[in-house]
């Protein structure tokens, strides 16, 4: 169990809907749900969840935070907004939803071998180290994303389709070496940084 | 009609329904003047589009019967038919109310033969039964319309099917020559009762009531057991005529929904709990209806009936909004797709005809009422010492049921006659 976690848990007792609506992204909504069932009827990934959002709402209500946080349900959401769009009390669902995966994800209790989450946390470095996105280092770190023969597999698997990237000048192979970084990357960092204090002060994470 | 005498001690009704008629018999059986004014060629407005109240399961035409027996009876009530009211202008005890009369085309020594509506060919859609069928463009409204009276629909006026109406008449009751006009009346109180229309249920995209054959409202549910109604009182599929015996009803269709009607429109789980007892009056034991809900309100004494519907082991309830609506194009048979919040279950049913549970909403929206009255959110009016004397009766002011919009248009009726014993010096 992480530190932050086992703050949380301290600070929060017994009441998980309180926790949620503070510290959980469009939290404060959880409690407005009537329960009616549209947004896991309208969800496309809507079957393969464990827990569709209707029932992620009364759980957070009815306590169940281990479940809740632990649970790989939220991070099925793919923000098509089709909840959002249907909601009869206008819920941010898809937000909650990665509100909810976002908050177990950084008390560190989030399942680990989650897909979404490990695509997530790839896109996240990639994306924050030149300010812009490395697409042939992101694919390519996505391929080996399950170890070394696999990522080599998947890699002659895509060949084609990446010569024919190549050939129509969609893809950059010098990506490889860096480059393709924005001119204010630096800056871009402090704002991260200066984010993320504001976040943590206001949310009281220990930073 | 033009010369209708009024003054500051009479009392104008706007809507003839069941709450203006109401409000309006109230009124002149306690002596005073009252002008009831409505927009449509009868009386009766959509109470009388009903086959059954709840929760007694008597028929409407009772009641409508008993009300016309006493407007036909009393002095003091003059029924103003095809009128709207475009201006209001003053004060309480001192209003100055200017009417448009559209043209009938048909006059007193009209005796509802019928001969116009044989002689003439063209078809119009019937509003009564919500256009779910057509009706010669020379019609009585429905049988128990009020007043007696054909209509020629303005559509054929200038064609030569008005020409054959007007020689088929042997009475001389056909003028084409009646034109719109306006009159102003004073009055001293209003009563607006103006009432309700169903929520347009094409809105609602996910249940495709514009592109399915067999979605259809709980409005035309109602017109389909009426015996003079399009399918002659008999419950079928509008796709293919083939018997509906599994009927899927879904709630809140519209309201409770801030993408739709706020406000809970009150009538409808009664409504939908009412309509499963056709389905049992139509195929006994054969019947199946499923009523998909968020929770019933079923308040106060209407509880019972609740209770007895939920003990029909024919009547199945599923407490969910329904997502989606789908057709299987071969069999016409619409799938209820959606999530159960007792146990998270998916569900995909196939039912023979789903009805739409509408919501209620204004008729006139509040805002929009001439001389200016305070409105709601939803475009309801809303009681208040700024609106003078016009006071709201029935669906006007709120969603109601017929009970209750029957009580707020006495109590209307009372505050009116209030402002008029104040004017006429009776009261201090």
């Amino acid at each position: 169990m992480s530190e932050l976690n086992k703050v949380m848990v301290e600070k929060y007792r017994n009441d998980f809907l309180k926790e949620v609506e503070a510290n959980v992204e469009e939290g404060n909504w959880v409690k407005m749900c009537m329960q009616c069932g549209v947004c896991s009827g309208s969800c496309p990934f809507g079957p393969y969840w464990e827990h569709p959002p209707q029932e992620i709402f009364m759980m957070v209500r009815a306590g169940k935070r281990e479940e809740v946080l632990t649970s790989e349900s939220m991070w099925m959401c793919t923000s098509c907004y089709n909840c959002i769009v249907r909601c009869p009390r206008e819920l941010p669902i898809t937000h909650i939803m990665h509100g909810l995966a976002n908050y177990a994800h950084r008390l560190g209790i989030a399942p680990k071998m989650n897909p979404t989450r490990r695509f997530a946390k790839l896109f996240w470095q990639n994306i924050i180290k030149g300010g812009r996105v490395n697409e042939l280092k992101l694919s390519i770190g996505l391929y080996f994303m399950d170890g070394f023969s696999n990522g080599v597999k998947k890699g002659l698997e895509m060949l084609p389709v990446g010569l024919g990237l190549l050939k129509t000048g969609r893809l950059n192979p010098f990506g490889l070496l860096g480059g393709g970084k924005c001119k204010g990357a630096s800056d871009i960092h402090k704002m991260l940084k200066k984010a993320q204090e504001i976040e943590n002060r206001r949310k009281g994470f220990a930073s | 009609m033009s010369g209708a005498v009024a003054t500051n001690e009479t009392i104008l009704v706007v809507g003839g329904g069941i709450s203006g008629m109401t409000a309006a018999l109230e009124a002149a059986e306690c002596g005073k003047d009252v002008v009831l004014v409505e927009k449509n060629p009868s009386l009766g407005g959509r109470v009388s589009q009903l086959y059954k109240y709840f929760p007694k399961l008597c028929h409407p035409t009772c009641g409508m019967e008993i009300n016309l027996r006493r407007i036909k009876a009393n002095k003091h009530l003059r029924v103003l038919t095809l009128a709207e009211v475009d201006k209001v202008e003053g004060r309480a005890g001192d209003y100055t109310v200017t009417i448009r009369l559209r043209p009938r085309y048909v006059n007193e020594n009209c005796t509802a033969c019928g001969a116009c509506a044989d002689a003439v060919s063209t078809e119009i859609d019937n509003p009564f039964n919500y256009k779910l069928n057509k009706m010669k463009a020379a019609y009585l409204p429905f049988n128990m319309a009020y007043p007696q009276r054909y209509v020629i629909d303005s559509s054929i006026i200038g064609t030569p099917d008005a020409e054959k109406a007007k020689a088929a008449c042997k009475y001389d009751a056909i003028d084409l020559g009646m034109k719109e006009q306006t009159m102003t009346l004073k009055v001293g109180a209003i009563v607006w009762a103006t009432g309700w229309r169903p929520y347009d249920a094409a809105k609602i995209q996910p249940y495709g009531y514009d592109r399915y054959d067999n979605v259809i409202t709980s409005v035309e549910f109602e017109r389909m057991m009426d015996p003079f109604g399009p399918t002659a009182g008999k419950l079928v599929r509008p796709s293919d005529g083939k018997e509906a015996k599994n009927v899927a009803f879904i709630q809140c269709a519209g309201s409770r929904d801030r993408n739709h009607l706020k406000h809970c429109s009150r009538i409808c789980c009664m409504a939908s709990l009412k309509q499963s007892t056709y389905v049992n009056e139509q195929f006994g034991d054969q019947a199946q209806s499923t009523i998909y809900y968020i929770d019933i309100r079923a308040i106060d004494r209407l509880e019972d009936f609740y209770q007895k519907v939920r003990a029909n082991p024919t009547v199945k309830f599923v407490k969910s909004k329904v997502a989606n609506i789908t057709e299987d194009r071969e069999s016409s048979d619409v799938i209820l797709h959606g999530v159960d919040t007792e146990g998270y279950h998916r569900y995909d049913n196939r039912h023979d005809l789903c009805v739409l549970a509408v919501g209620m909403e204004p008729s006139v929206d509040a805002r929009g009422i001439p001389g200016g009255v305070h409105a709601d959110a939803s475009g309801f009016l809303e009681a208040d010492a700024a609106n003078g004397a016009i006071f709201g009766a029935g669906c006007a002011t709120n969603a109601l049921d017929v009970n209750r919009a029957v009580q707020s248009a006495t109590a209307a009726s009372l505050r009116a006659i209030q402002v008029i014993n104040k004017v006429s010096g009776a009261e201090v």
